[in-house]
């Protein structure tokens, strides 16, 4: 058996789901020696590759979050959106109540703490944000979700166990799923 | 804003940190670095969509702005909640808080130490990227692989056992704690402080035997003299949880001492700046420019007089040895100050762990709003966090200020970073090797922009060599 290709990635969110993945502590031995983890924040890397399966975390906040995901669309046969920001936007689209530039003023222009010669940032070098943050099947087909902020590690690497095996995970059925 | 003639190098985007960000060298006309320019990417607003809410809600919100160090932003944010109720919180919820928040700083750590660091030092800088991480090294080294990973583990469990949860835990309230530790947790906890003493010890090993061998580089890279904030106990001890601010000038000179956190508006003042979601902070009375200054482990071991436990003061003697007592700013070092800390976070763990409170159930009093600002404060694993919250009369918040530890080391990044592309990075010449030496620059921060911006990402490695009309004329990509 060729061994699969594992890639995982971080939006917009908190990277408190990918900790909860590296959570999975020495089992993270047992997914390598199923798959091959290509690409992931902690490994460096080239541009996502082909993969079996994506983890996404995060939601979708920007023109650069949009053109990666819809590029791991298309190079993941299954994508799962790990974790409430990429499911439903979570804390990340609390911000979708408010426009964004009151959003950027608060923070560049208004804190407390701020000296009054700063520019709002604006280097074409930075992404640029979107007025509303999507989660991710709002973009793209999302083939699996584990909900969860984040989802337990125990969750996740039921999860992908079952996948790496050519199972089909019920997270239901092994009352892996917790609120919160 | 970018200088249109001038070619620039753009690293994008710097991995194995836990965040998201890109680099652009510029150089000048001779093909040799003139600056590096730090773009911190991503920005989710916490400031703003936190007005409005309960001020008691945002223990439980702000965690959210960071997977890696949530319970520091729990512990700013309910001690800014305590002084909103005038309470203290009682003894043993306070312990099991510092116990707690200890645990994260070793798990944060292990990880910044052996999963994303050491695969650096123990597989080398040249090495193949595709083999340089955790999993590279888990096959060659496997015992010390399994040991970082465990260790980790150990900090986690920590949450866990108490909370039922690891990552964005609840439990910690205005007052103290929700949550007891029982018995049977305090002894399995207990047990495993040996095992983590000796992976801290294996992880000193490692990074002493890197100095002794590269003792030029370690010398030379990124030599960044700034002034230091970190927390101090009264004594001038190093302190994580709970204590005044000390700021040192480059050369040790105290600055100010046993400053209450409660008057960082008067020392601290922050920049926007157009070419990074990332503000830059400063040490006001000196002005911007003059007053940069960094925090987190290197810092946290200048400023303090000495460490709370025999084993990391021992340590700790090595250290202020290093520069005759004077303040390190050697970026290097970050890497030798966090194991020093992380050793001495196991030991305080092991001593709250025998505290005979620890198990009480005493371990909440109760408060309702009575003021109209809180400011909390505590030394996260990338260092000092300030919160400061002020609410209308029913508690709702009128305004959020953060200040976050890797927004107060932006400064020192950026200039680590130039001072590394100015002696690694030639214009004509852009080895795979070098760029890693920049990017592990930042990595001695341990940033977690994630945090400092309250939003992440990650994307390929990506340089781009352009000439003055901004055509590319050299592209590398890793790999
Ligand atoms: S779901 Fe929760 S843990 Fe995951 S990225 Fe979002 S805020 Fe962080």
């Amino acid at each position: 058996m060729t061994k699969k290709k594992i890639g995982t990635v971080w939006l917009g969110g908190c990277s408190g789901c990918h900790m909860s993945l590296l959570d999975i502590d020495e089992r993270i031995l047992d997914v390598a020696r199923l798959a091959d983890i290509v690409k992931c924040p902690i490994v460096d890397g080239k541009e996502f590759p082909k993969v079996d399966i994506a983890l996404v975390e995060g939601s979708v906040t920007s023109d650069e979050h949009l053109h990666e995901i819809l590029h791991i669309r298309k190079q993941a046969k299954l994508l799962v959106a790990l974790g409430d920001c990429a499911v439903m936007t979570n804390v990340t689209g609390m911000r979708n109540y408010l426009q964004l530039n009151e959003v950027f003023d608060t923070a560049y222009v208004n804190a407390i703490s701020n000296d009054q010669s700063g520019t709002v940032p604006n280097h074409p070098a930075l992404l640029r944000l979107h007025d509303k943050v999507f989660p991710l099947q709002e973009v793209v087909n999302v083939d699996y979700v584990i909900p969860g902020c984040p989802p337990s590690a125990d969750a996740i690497f039921y999860v992908l166990f079952e996948f790496l095996n050519d199972r089909v995970p019920d997270l239901n059925e092994v009352k892996k799923l917790k609120y919160g | 804003m970018v200088n249109e003639d001038r070619r620039q190098i753009l690293i994008s985007p710097v991995t194995r940190i836990e965040g998201h960000a890109k680099i652009t060298i510029r150089l000048d006309d001779h093909g040799e670095v003139d600056e590096a320019l730090f773009h911190v990417n991503e920005f989710r607003g916490f400031e703003k969509f936190c007005e409005g809410r309960l001020y008691t809600e945002m223990p439980i919100i702000t965690p959210r702005i960071c997977g890696i160090c949530p319970v520091s932003h729990s512990i700013a944010s309910v001690k800014a909640c305590e002084m909103i109720q005038g309470i203290q919180p009682a003894y043993a919820g306070n312990i099991l808080r510092r116990l707690i928040h200890i645990g994260q700083n070793i798990s944060s750590h292990a990880l910044s130490f052996f999963h994303l660091s050491s695969p650096d030092f123990l597989l080398g800088y040249d090495s193949d990227p595709v083999n340089r991480n955790i999993l590279g090294l888990a096959e060659k080294f496997p015992d010390i692989a399994l040991k970082g990973i465990r260790l980790r583990k150990f900090g986690q469990e920590i949450s866990q056992r108490i909370t039922g949860k690891k990552i964005h835990i609840s439990g910690i309230a205005p007052g103290g704690m929700a949550f007891p530790l029982l018995e049977e947790n305090r002894l399995a906890l207990l047990n495993w402080i040996p095992e983590a003493k000796e992976t801290v010890q294996l992880g000193l090993s490692i990074i002493k035997k890197f100095h002794e061998e590269n003792a030029e580089m370690v010398n030379s890279f990124a030599v960044s003299p700034t002034l230091y904030l970190g927390t101090v106990g009264p004594q001038g001890e190093h302190e994580l949880y709970d204590g005044k601010l000390r700021f040192i000038d480059e050369n040790g000179n105290i600055l100010q001492d046993q400053l209450d956190p409660k008057r960082y508006l008067e020392f601290i003042a922050e920049r926007s700046v157009s070419w990074s979601y990332l503000k830059y902070p400063y040490y006001k009375p000196l002005g911007y420019e003059k007053g940069f200054y960094r925090v987190g482990p290197l810092a946290r071991l200048n400023v303090a007089s000495k460490m709370k436990t025999p084993l990391a003061q021992l340590e700790f003697e090595n250290f202020k040895n290093i520069a005759g007592g004077r303040p390190i700013h050697g970026t290097f070092y970050y890497h030798y100050a966090r194991l020093i800390e992380a050793l001495s976070s196991v030991e305080e763990a092991e001593i709250l762990l025998n505290d005979p409170e620890i198990t009480s159930d005493h371990i909440q009093t109760h408060g309702k709003w009575n003021y109209t600002e809180g400011i909390g404060c505590s030394e996260a694993p990338r260092g000092t966090l300030f919160h400061h919250y002020i609410t209308d009369e029913s508690g709702k918040l009128l305004k959020v200020n953060l200040l976050i530890a890797t927004g107060q080391n932006n400064p020192g990044m950026n200039k680590s970073i130039t001072e590394v592309a100015k002696q690694y990075v030639n214009g004509n010449d852009i080895k795979e090797g070098m760029l890693n030496r920049v990017e592990s620059t930042i990595r001695c921060y341990d940033p977690c922009l994630s945090c400092s911006t309250h939003a992440i990402g990650a994307m390929p490695l990506q340089v781009e060599v352009m000439n003055a009309n901004g055509q590319i004329i050299q592209r590398i990509e890793r790999g």
